[in-house]
C-alpha cells in the first residue's frame, strides 16, 4: 500500500494516523461499544483527544459532512477516515468494526427482551427507555444548534429554517423527501446567495 | 403477531429500506416516520410495539443507532415465521429479514457517501459544496428535534403526559449537563418498570 497523501491542507505531516486496517477495525469497535444512545461525545474523545487522528477543526468539518450526508453519521465518518488512509478496504474495515460486535449484542438483547416482552415490567422498562431516547435525539439537535451562530447564512435565517423544518415534519407531518427538497433546497439556495457575496474562505470578523 | 411474506414481499421490504436510505439525512432515524407508515400502518408487517421496541432497544444498546433497522428486519422475519416458537424456521427468517433490511438501508447511502465525500474533498472550494454544507445544517437540527417530538407523540395511551414529561426532562438533562447517557437510560427503565410512566 502507498502512504496516504496529505490531501487536507490542515493536515500535519507528523499527525498520528491509523496504522492498519485492523487498527481502524478495533478503534471503531471500541468506540461503538462505548456509545450508548449517542456517539458524538465518544467519537470526539477517541478520535481527537486519544488517537489524535483528527484535529478538533478537522473533526468539526468532517462531522458536519457526515451528519448531512444520508446514512448514519458515525458510519459516514468511519468510512471517510478509513477511505482516506487505506482506500475502499480501509473504509470497509472501519465500517465493519463499527457494526459487527454491536450487531451481535443488540440481537442478544432483542432475543432476551423477546422472552420477557409480555411482562408488564419489561414493557414498562422499555417504554421508559423509549421516552428517554426520544429526549436524547431532541437534545442532540439542541446541542448542535449553537453551531448555527457562525453560519454564513446569518443566525436569524438559519434559526428560521430550523424552525420551519420542525413545523413541517413534527406538526404538519409532511413527507420527509418533500421537506428536504423544499425547505432544504430553499436553505441551500439562500446559503449559495450569501456565500457568493463573500470571498471564499473568508473568516468572520 | 403473524404476517405471511412472499418473495416479492421480501423484495419490497429491501426496496423500502433502500429507498429511504438516501433520504436519511442526519441518520436513518430521521426516516422512522416513513417506516412506521409503511411497515406498521400499511403492510402490517410489524406491530406498533415491535416498531417502538426496535428503536428503544437499539438506543439502549451500545453502538450506532442504525441497528434499529436490523431489529425491525429481525422482527418482520419473526412475524413471518409466526414467532420464536417456530424454532429453526423463525431464526432463519429473522436472520433473512435482518440481512435484507441492513443491506437495503446501508448499501445506497454508504456508496453515495463514499463517492461523494471523495469528490467533495477534491472540490471543497466550490460554491455548491459550501452552500450544501451551510444550507443543510439548520434543516438537520430542525429534523433531530422533530424526531424527538414524533417519538414522544407515538405513545397513545392514557397517562401520556408523564411520558412527555420524562422525554422533556431527558432532553433538558442531555442538553445542559454531562450526565452519563447510560444513567438516564437506566432511570427511564426503572421508572417504566415500576409503572411510574
Amino acid at each position: 500500500m502507498k502512504p496516504a497523501l496529505p490531501t487536507d491542507p490542515l493536515a500535519d505531516d507528523a499527525a498520528p494516523q491509523p496504522r492498519s486496517r485492523a487498527d481502524l477495525f478495533w478503534t471503531f469497535t471500541w468506540l461503538a461499544l462505548q456509545g450508548f444512545g449517542g456517539v458524538l461525545a465518544v467519537v470526539q474523545r477517541e478520535l481527537v483527544e486519544k488517537k489524535r487522528w483528527l484535529t478538533r477543526e478537522q473533526f468539526l468539518e468532517e462531522w458536519a459532512v457526515a451528519q448531512i450526508m444520508p446514512g448514519p453519521n458515525v458510519l459516514n465518518l468511519a468510512m471517510v477516515l478509513g477511505g482516506r488512509h487505506f482506500g475502499l478496504s480501509g473504509a470497509l474495515a472501519a465500517a465493519s468494526g463499527l457494526l459487527a460486535l454491536p450487531l451481535l449484542l443488540v440481537l442478544a438483547l432483542a432475543v432476551l427482551y423477546g422472552s420477557v416482552a409480555e411482562t408488564p415490567v419489561a414493557q414498562g422498562a422499555l417504554r421508559g427507555m423509549g421516552a428517554v431516547s426520544a429526549g436524547l435525539i431532541a437534545a442532540t439537535g439542541l446541542k448542535l444548534a449553537p453551531a448555527l451562530r457562525g453560519s454564513p447564512m446569518g443566525l436569524a435565517a438559519a434559526a428560521r429554517i430550523a424552525l420551519l423544518s420542525f413545523i413541517a415534519i413534527a406538526w404538519l407531518r409532511l413527507p420527509l423527501a418533500w421537506v428536504l427538497l423544499s425547505v432544504g433546497g430553499l436553505s441551500c439556495g439562500w446559503a449559495a446567495y450569501r456565500l457568493r457575496g463573500s470571498a471564499p474562505r473568508q473568516e468572520p470578523k | 403477531m403473524n404476517a405471511t411474506m412472499t418473495p416479492s414481499d421480501w423484495l419490497q421490504l429491501t426496496g423500502h429500506f433502500a429507498s429511504l436510505s438516501l433520504l436519511g439525512v442526519g441518520g436513518a432515524i430521521t426516516t422512522t416516520p416513513e417506516m412506521q407508515r409503511f411497515l406498521v400502518l400499511q403492510q402490517h408487517w410489524l406491530s406498533q410495539e415491535q416498531f417502538g421496541s426496535s428503536i428503544a432497544l437499539a438506543q439502549a444498546a451500545p453502538g450506532p443507532n442504525i441497528l434499529f433497522i436490523a431489529l425491525m428486519g429481525w422482527n418482520v422475519g419473526l412475524n413471518a415465521a409466526g414467532g420464536l416458537g417456530a424454532g429453526a424456521t423463525a431464526w432463519w427468517l429473522a436472520l433473512l429479514g435482518m440481512t435484507l433490511a441492513m443491506l437495503g438501508s446501508l448499501l445506497p447511502s454508504c456508496t453515495l457517501n463514499y463517492l461523494a465525500t471523495r469528490w467533495a474533498q477534491r472540490n471543497q472550494h466550490l460554491l455548491a459544496v459550501r452552500a450544501f454544507k451551510t444550507g443543510m445544517a439548520p434543516v438537520v437540527i430542525g429534523l433531530l428535534i422533530s424526531i424527538g417530538w414524533l417519538l414522544s407523540a407515538s405513545h397513545d395511551r392514557p397517562g401520556d403526559w408523564r411520558l412527555w414529561l420524562l422525554t422533556a426532562i431527558a432532553t433538558l438533562l442531555v442538553w445542559r449537563t454531562r450526565l452519563h447517557l447510560l444513567l438516564l437510560m437506566g432511570a427511564g427503565a426503572l421508572l417504566g418498570a415500576f409503572g411510574l410512566v
